[in-house]
């Protein structure tokens, strides 16, 4: 849900588009359309193919205007009736007591009849070290504590005290409990800790890739989820994993190319200007991962290509397409690249990003329209021999 | 340089490094921002009438990965006390510069008799609302020389790693004393040390350079006026936070004058 009237000339004037954006540029009268349109176009989308509707959290970001994902996702509760609500998510150690994100995912648990999946992002390091405030040498830390409270608190079948390292409460009894038994599926969104495939591994919880950069770059990474499975002797199924992609799709290429360069060039120019200052807070990523990225084919390429923060690998349109940071063309190509993302990276969730930059709202619509039509249909079949345990129960589909 | 002889101490369950190195009265060091990465000609110069001790605190080069067991501001001051004693520090003369002279003047302030003369340069510690501590964990790569020393060439060429080392090892513990730094310091460089200072009646030298773009002036006016004990506030001319780093003579002048001059019976 990125502001999509960023003044050409941001990049140039302004060090951020997070943390110390300047109010100023999004005026809550647009604030108020943006989120109107957005709730409209994840509806259309419920009601044109799709299994589910995903919201993320962020604070402080005309990145995307969403601190509150939980106030969408009850509307998104009410003005469909089917498709999944994902909240990708509630940044747990933004939370005190965690025990308030408890309450209100099993709110919205029974407002969608069992619809929900629960997104647990440990939070951007803009989001957590700056944003929040939150010490970052802590928060991995914090983040471990407070997840065991939330999963107590939606288990347990009587009052229980907590006294952890950071959280200590006497009396826990989040109400209501969650619909779904013995809770809704939980999904991790990742951006390249290590350290959480593993985890993500021990727990049957969704890994979810949130990536800019597209499938082609995405391999190593997922594989190492995959090496996580592998040790632990459990099954590849393809809907333990998700993934993000933009996608454009169009009659044709040429078309693809004029519906979608402008709104994917602001995306990668405008959206995801970051001070650099922000990326890197000490502790917000563990030594693991340092010592990995330290090694990675991703690190080099940007290193390699330069460019500030985390938008530094393709930012012209062209080089975006052909780098397959969004994936756009005609019907057909958008199929075969997805169903090649789906294969090649043994993922079952794909999750299409339709809108972005300041792509109009008459153009996601269109976008969200042709792909739920005739490119959603064509992917079906993909993994059809997997059962989908991580899905809502109240959902279609599901294997819970 | 000579370089220092090394030792190690358990300090709770991690090992801490020890540098000493010349013989005289000694004094006792501890490493600001960075940490110690090597034996500095600060040290080096202290060393030649003194003997200079330096322990590691937890979490900053030579000390381990302890700081992860240290979530308080309490379980640090028992940490820093603890490392002291180790060191045997314990009653002596201290110098301590930047991130970890809050915490020495905590163990000064809180346990009478653990410090005998105190040194702080460039002192962490308190961070006065109308003029702020610089964030020096939200700075661009490249620019944190720059807000730390006067010369940020010798400040990068300062943490660049000795020959033979593994690149990713070094960036490991620089980035583990900057998270060490937060665990107690996060966001504004404020341990609350204002409201006890009034305990500390000890002798008391504040140095800060007037270049010092990550500690203000006001921080260092407010320490040094807030203990009971006497206190004299040295402006540096020409030198930034680092000031051992960027003027080793001068700081190693201003430190013996004020020994000479602040007896002790």
């Amino acid at each position: 849900m990125s502001y999509r009237n960023l003044p050409p000339d941001f990049r140039e004037k302004h060090p951020s588009i997070c943390v110390t954006v300047d109010p100023a540029l999004t005026p809550s009268a647009d604030i108020a359309k943006l989120y109107k349109e957005s709730l409209d176009e994840l509806v259309l989308g419920a009601e044109h193919g799709f299994d589910g509707v995903c919201i993320n959290e962020h604070h402080g970001s005309a990145y995307a205007m969403m601190p509150s994902p939980n106030l969408l996702a009850a509307i998104l509760s009410h003005r469909t009736s089917k498709a999944a609500i994902c909240v990708l998510g509630n940044s747990i150690v933004f939370y005190n007591p965690p025990t308030r994100v408890a309450e209100e995912f099993a709110m919205l648990d029974c407002l969608s009849n069992g619809r929900l999946i629960a997104g647990f992002p440990v939070g951007t390091p803009m989001d957590s070290a700056y944003a929040f405030g939150q010490n970052p040498s802590m928060i991995r830390q914090r983040y471990q504590e407070a997840h065991d409270l939330i999963m107590s608190a939606w288990t347990a079948d009587s009052v229980f005290p907590f006294q952890g390292r950071f959280y200590n409460l006497r009396y826990v009894n989040a109400l209501p409990r969650p619909l779904q038994k013995p809770h809704p599926p939980v999904w991790i969104p990742a951006g390249g800790s290590v350290e959480t495939w593993k985890w993500c591994a021990e727990r049957d919880y969704g890994y979810c890739y949130l990536s800019y950069y597209g499938y082609a770059a995405a391999a190593d990474l997922l594989e190492g989820f995959w090496r996580e499975i592998d040790l632990l002797e459990k099954p590849r199924n393809p809907y333990r994993a998700g993934f993000m992609q933009m996608v454009g799709v169009a009659q044709s290429r040429a078309e693809a190319d004029d519906l979608y360069g402008a709104a994917a060039e602001y995306f990668f120019q405008q959206s995801l200007h970051i001070d650099s200052r922000f990326v890197s807070p000490p502790g917000h990523s563990s030594e693991k991962s340092v010592r990995d990225r330290a090694n990675s084919t991703l690190t080099r390429v940007a290193d390699a290509k330069g460019g500030d923060g985390i938008g530094g690998i393709a930012r012209d349109w062209v080089g975006i397409r052909d780098g397959g940071h969004v994936v756009a063309g005609n019907v057909d190509d958008v199929i075969e690249q997805l169903r090649e993302l789906g294969r090649s990276l043994n993922v079952g969730h794909l999750m299409t990003m339709l809108q972005f930059g300041n792509m109009s709202h008459e153009t996601a619509c269109s976008n969200i329209r042709l792909f739920g039509e005739r490119v959603a249909p064509a992917l079906r079949d993909l993994h059809s021999e997997w059962g989908d345990h991580w899905w809502p129960s109240g959902c279609e589909g599901s294997a819970r | 340089m000579n370089g220092p002889d090394e030792r190690f101490s358990d300090v709770g369950g991690h090992a801490i490094r020890i540098w000493e190195a010349g013989a005289g009265p000694p004094i006792g060091y501890l490493a600001g921002t960075d940490g110690l990465l090597r034996w500095s000609p600060f040290l080096e110069g202290l060393s030649r009438s003194r003997k200079v001790v330096v322990p590691s605190l937890p979490g900053f080069p030579g000390g381990g990965a302890g700081h992860r067991d240290l979530d308080t501001l309490l379980d640090w001051l028992i940490a820093t006390r603890d490392v002291l004693e180790a060191a045997g520090l314990l009653g002596g003369d201290l110098i301590a510069t930047s991130v970890a002279a809050p915490l020495v003047a905590d163990v000064a302030a809180i346990w009478p008799g653990a410090i005998r003369r105190l040194i702080l340069i460039s002192p962490f510690g308190y961070s006065d609302p109308s003029d702020a501590i610089t964030d020096i964990w939200a700075q661009r790569p490249g620019d944190i020389s720059g807000v730390l020393s006067s010369d940020p060439e010798r400040h990068t060429a300062s943490r660049r790693p000795p020959p033979d080392t593994d690149p990713i090892e070094w960036k490991i513990t620089l980035t583990r004393g900057d998270e060490a730094a937060a665990r107690y310091l996060y966001p504004f460089g404020d341990t609350g040390l204002i409201n006890r200072l009034v305990r500390l009646s000890i002798p008391l030298l504040v140095v800060r350079g007037t270049l010092d773009r990550t500690v203000p002036l006001i921080s260092a006016q407010r320490i040094a006026a807030a203990v009971s004990g006497p206190a004299q506030l040295l402006e540096v001319a020409g030198v930034g936070h680092l000031a051992e780093l960027d003027a080793p003579d001068l700081l190693i002048e201003a430190v013996e004058r004020f020994l000479a001059a602040a007896s002790v019976t």
